[in-house]
């Protein structure tokens, strides 16, 4: 329970020197948001005017002040750059609440992927290592040593491919050259939901393709490891059969860290986002934190920010505890 | 377990020696001569496929993609160098005082690093980038400053280990200076594992830097880095598509490389 | 005397003392110089999906600013008056205008039958409230600073308003082509607008787009003809490209050279000159652009037509100075004075003689969410270099540019566009040595006195000749490095017909319809 506790306050530490740290970052950035909404057609008397409508006349202190105690009762501010029905300001909440399904269906749909393959994908694999570097050897054995390596190359090598250029493969390969899909038309999620996540596919393929490998190749030195502990060997002497070995005991057993490495990876793939929305041209939060942080519209930069930090840490943070509930051979350090 | 491929030059070493050679071995001579002008244009030769003349091609101005290649691998080695090379000096001390010494300033560098830990690196770099400004020196610092808190961590759990050793102990007690100690005595032990982390940071500084000239935020035009390259032939994937493919595939061959190379690396220890 | 609106040719060469001008409007209200006269083939059917660069800045069409908002607001609000596709004023809410002889008072007649798309007629209320809103009558801040000349608005009668300005100006008819909207609907205009335009609003999503409607009571008769415009905001020109040949959008007007090639077989793709006029800004007070020598010598080191060929595949206009071509009347061809060609021994010959014969570093500034600008950089960094001059590329985000370089001057040269109305004077304006928008900070005495007299003349033969005059001072001046009036190059799903090309930023959408 200490343990929890301090984890706790560290989470909550972060979160407010994060808070801080965006707020002051945007106080000394040039460039200014009154100039940035009027262009070049500005007169002083609509900057003053739209200057005190938004409030930037406040110092900083006490515009700070302000602002965190409206995001702890629930008031996210409001956007400085789109306006919403009643001649009002688009409050940040509405604005992010738009667009935030886009990110979180993303991040989704490629966990999806990242499960579906990549657990089969480690098991076999570890299988295939397992026999590979069994004592019967034979044709097995060889075929097995083969695909190993082979699996080994292709996951290596995926692994070395970023994100943003996996996106455009993905475009050339499968929308340009294929012509499974129409690269940039994505449909909104509120008009045609099955278009929608139709079109979520080949982004999700950029995100989990590397993703896929890493957790395979995490899945399958996991189950390696479990495979030459004691138990195992054990289990064998008392003529316990293999599938039973492999199935029930060690890759219950080794999916307990691919389970905490999956989390890690929904934690990456919603702050990671933002390359992949860029290149396919979705309309998430990624694509909205650039767009906000080029028009100078900190209210919604600064809500995002603190939105995806808490996201990430917090992941971690429920990582972490299950860990230790899971295994509680490990102890607080 | 018995590992295939070890002993002092096992396959991957000698893969990710040659995959990492050869592109250093690029990027370095594409600072002083690439077989073309990497800013000269030519009308006439807008969008050549790759052919013997221009191995991979010549893009939008008519520039020669292979010698841009060049460069944009100079400056992405460079800086990485660079980021590693900063971050990693920073980690190293602060790790060392803070592992060693433990107490107050423990505490304020470990919730410092923690926080920046849970700071998505590339929010960080969007926002350090959009207060500085684009530019070289400005993508190396941001991107040093979101590496520093990896090798902190590294550096600090090992000289929590090392400090307890007899041999450390003994030394404390004839009464060896504490820089002594902390540089002489611990410093050289922990290379070994430093040394796996610094290839990995190479690495993430690699994909960190060509995702940032990708986004528009790093190196600036005419000077080439591939993830600039990238973007800008993101528009003519149809018309040219070898424009996206050269510096896409370079960058995959140096991270590849690189992974192999620090495979191999931990595979002998 | 007597002349129609779309013949303008006649209408500058004439006295404008003595002017009065009775306009005879709305006879062309269909098929105007449309070639197609198949009339069963304009039925009011389907939907056309524009892309568009920027998101919307406002709704609000006295406030909207952005050149790609007011584009879209064509569509939905309509002035007293407002432009043609040849960059004349045609009457829109007013069927037609007199001014007097002293210039001083605009005579507006209301048009018989124009409705909002709330339902209700357009009233002089209406009129004399949107004008009052505009010119700050109604609370004090000018919405739009040209019409804060507006002294009083008068209804004389249910179809006549009289509006009484401060100061003549010939130009200042251009400015009444602000949107007419129900008399107290300021407050509400930003979320639901309403105006009198061929298309209704529908929706709006940030980052997404907007939708309009057809406007079934709209004034001019069987227009428009499809059903409804959706304006999707495309992440870049990148996706504008793939979104056009996988057919969810229909229409993109800025296209890059090398994307409207890819596109030529699948789509109409055609370049019309656009009212942005691109320039190398030179920063006039910062060393050494400080001297003259050194500004004509990189005139002479730039080559207008490899940029031109490069960044717009010849497709663009080269200009030496500050007035859109299109406005034929008033344009002076200066392009031999540097000629469109580099001149390198010139070029090194004046820097030699400026004392930099062996150059100067040079740091440009780009607003980096324009890739034509960066890409002009990219060229003009190359030819630079050729006689000696160390240029380097800072690209800048669109709110850091606005801040240094446009109004905080803090720049050494920038490469960039300004969007210009109708107005001929609008782009000669900003040159004066005191203007707010000089910002290339242009000091030339002898301008600012002919800026002057062309203002005060109401002669526009004599006004035509002074505006030459200025443009040949900021050219022999080299003020800045004017380059080119970019073409748009807008590709067309094959099925529509009807687009037409405009002179300024508009998008309209009322003339176009589905062949089949």
């Amino acid at each position: 329970m200490k343990y929890f506790g301090k984890k706790l306050i560290t989470l909550i530490m972060t979160l407010f020197l994060v808070s801080v740290a965006a707020f002051l970052a945007f106080q000394v950035i040039p460039g200014d948001v009154v100039t940035s909404i009027l262009g070049t057609e500005a007169t002083p008397e609509r900057e003053e005017q739209l200057r005190e409508e938004l409030g930037l006349n406040d110092p900083p202190a006490v515009r700070y002040f302000h602002w965190i105690t409206g995001v702890l009762q629930g008031d996210l501010g409001v956007s400085y750059r789109y306006s919403k029905n009643m001649n009002e300001m688009m409050p940040v909440a509405e604005l992010i609440g738009d667009k935030l399904p886009v990110t979180l269906w993303l991040a989704a749909v490629s966990l999806v992927f990242i499960v579906a393959v990549s657990i089969p994908l480690g098991v076999l694999w570890a299988g295939l290592s397992d026999a590979a570097h069994g004592r019967r050897g034979g044709m097995l054995a060889r075929v097995g040593h083969i695909l190993d390596a082979a699996l080994g190359v292709v996951t290596q090598a995926t692994m070395a491919v970023p994100s943003f250029f996996l996106g455009i493969l993905v475009t050339y390969l499968l929308g340009i050259v294929l012509g499974l899909f129409a690269p940039g038309g994505y449909v909104s999620y509120q008009e045609n939901f099955a278009g929608f996540l139709v079109y979520l596919i080949f982004p999700a393929l950029s995100i989990a393709i590397p993703k896929i490998a890493m957790t395979s190749r995490f899945l399958r030195n996991s189950m390696l490891t479990e495979l030459s502990a004691d138990y195992v060997r054990t289990a064998y002497s008392k003529g316990t059969s293999k599938r039973r070995v492999m199935y029930g005991h060690v890759l219950r057993n080794a999916m307990m860290p691919v389970v905490t490495f999956l989390g890690m990876i929904v934690a990456e793939i919603v702050a990671g986002s933002i390359v992949v929305e860029q290149v396919f041209g979705l309309p998430g939060i990624g694509r909205l934190l650039i767009s906000s942080i080029s028009t100078r519209d900190f209210p919604v930069v600064e809500i995002l920010i603190l939105y995806i930090t808490f996201v990430v840490i917090f992941v971690y943070f429920l990582v972490d505890i299950l860990y230790r509930v899971i295994d509680p051979r490990i102890s607080g350090t | 377990m018995k590992q295939s491929g070890s002993g002092k030059w096992n396959k991957y070493f000698v893969a990710g020696l040659f995959m990492t050679g050869l592109a250093v071995l690029l990027g370095i001579v594409g600072f002083f001569w690439t077989p073309y002008s990497t800013t000269e244009m030519s009308a006439a030769e807008k969008f050549a496929a790759p052919s013997m003349q221009h191995l991979f091609g010549t893009d939008n101005f008519g520039r020669d993609i292979f010698s841009r290649v060049m460069q944009g691998l100079g400056t992405t080695i460079s800086i990485s160098s660079l980021v590693v090379l900063c971050s990693g000096s920073v980690g190293i001390l602060l790790g060392a005082v803070t592992g060693y010494f433990g107490g107050l300033l423990d505490e304020v560098v470990m919730r410092i690093t923690d926080a920046l830990n849970g700071f998505p690196s590339i929010l960080l770099t969007l926002v350090i980038i959009s207060v500085l400004g684009s530019g070289r020196q400005n993508v190396i610092i941001s991107l040093g400053l979101v590496f520093v808190p990896s090798f902190v961590r590294i550096v600090r759990s090992e000289f929590i280990r090392l400090r307890d050793m007899d041999y450390i102990k003994r030394a404390r007690l004839m009464g060896v200076g504490k820089l002594r100690i902390l540089f002489v005595h611990i410093l050289p032990n922990i290379f070994s594992v430093f040394w796996v982390s610094v290839m990995i940071g190479f690495n993430n500084a690699i994909l960190a830097e060509s995702g940032m000239s990708y986004l528009g935020i790093g190196v600036q035009p005419p000077d080439a880095s591939l993830g600039k390259m990238l973007s800008d032939a993101q528009g003519y994937l149809q018309s040219a598509p070898w424009y996206a493919l050269a510096p896409g595939l370079t960058i995959v061959w140096v991270v590849l490389g690189f992974s192999l190379f620090s495979e191999g690396i931990r595979r002998n220890q | 005397m007597k002349t129609s609106f779309h013949r303008k040719k006649k209408l500058s060469g004439l006295l404008f003392v003595a002017l009065l001008i009775m306009a005879v409007l709305g006879g062309c209200a269909d098929g105007t110089g449309e070639s197609s006269g198949d009339n069963s083939s304009k039925e009011p059917k389907g939907s056309v999906v524009v892309g568009i660069q920027q998101d919307i800045d406002s709704l609000d069409p006295h406030k909207a600013t952005a050149a790609g908002t007011k584009e879209i607001l064509f569509n939905i609000f309509e002035g007293l008056v407002k432009p043609d596709e040849n960059g004349n004023l045609i009457g829109a809410v007013a069927s037609d205008y007199t001014i007097s002889e002293d210039g001083l008072i605009y005579t507006f007649t209301l048009r018989e039958n124009v409705k909002f798309h709330n339902g209700n007629a357009v009233t002089a209320e209406d009129v004399k409230y949107s004008l009052e809103r505009v010119s700050g009558l109604l609370d004090g801040t000018p919405l739009i600073s040209t019409l804060s000349t507006i002294q009083a608005v008068d209804i004389v009668d249910e179809k006549t308003v009289q509006v009484t300005v401060g100061s003549a100006n010939t130009e200042l008819i251009y400015s009444f082509v602000a949107a007419i909207i129900p008399a107290g609907s300021g407050e509400t205009t930003e979320a639901t607008p309403v105006g009198t335009g061929p298309f209704s609003f529908v929706s709006y999503k940030p980052l997404e787009g907007i939708v309009l409607a057809k406007f079934a009571d709209y004034w001019q008769e069987g227009l428009p003809y499809v059903e409804e415009v959706n304006f999707k905001i495309v992440n870049s020109a990148d996706t504008a490209l793939m979104e056009l040949q996988g057919g969810t959008i229909d229409l993109y007007a800025y296209l890059t050279d090398s994307q409207a090639q890819a596109l030529k077989d699948s789509h109409q793709v055609i370049a019309s000159p656009s009212n942005v006029v691109q320039a190398l800004f030179l920063n006039n007070a910062v060393a050494p652009l400080d001297d003259v020598r050194v500004r004509q010598a990189i005139l002479y080191a730039l080559d207008k037509e490899e940029i031109n060929d490069f960044v717009g595949g010849g497709s663009g206009t080269l200009i030496s100075s500050a007035m859109l071509p299109t406005l034929k009347d008033y344009y002076a061809d200066l392009n031999d004075t540097y000629g469109t060609k580099a001149n390198v021994d010139k070029a090194k010959e004046l820097l030699a003689d400026a004392g930099y014969s062996n150059g100067f570093d040079l740091e440009i500034a780009i607003p980096s969410n324009y890739e034509f600008h960066m890409q002009t950089g990219e060229v003009v960094v190359e030819q630079l270099k050729a006689v000696g001059i160390n240029a380097t590329i800072k690209a800048v985000e669109w709110g850091t540019w606005l801040d240094e370089v446009y109004n905080g001057r803090q720049y050494a040269a920038t490469i960039s566009g300004i969007t210009c109305d109708m107005t001929p004077g609008y782009l000669l304006n900003r040159f004066q040595t005191t203007s707010k928008k000089n910002f290339i900070n242009f000091a030339n005495e002898e301008y600012d006195e002919l800026y002057v007299k062309a203002q005060e003349t109401l002669n526009l033969t004599e006004k035509a000749e002074y505006y030459k005059q200025l443009q040949k001072i900021l050219c022999d001046e080299a003020g800045s490095a004017f380059l080119q009036v970019p073409a748009n190059m807008t590709a067309i799903n094959k099925e529509l017909s009807g687009y037409k090309f405009y002179p300024i930023y508009v998008q309209d959408m009322s003339t176009v319809y589905f062949q089949k």
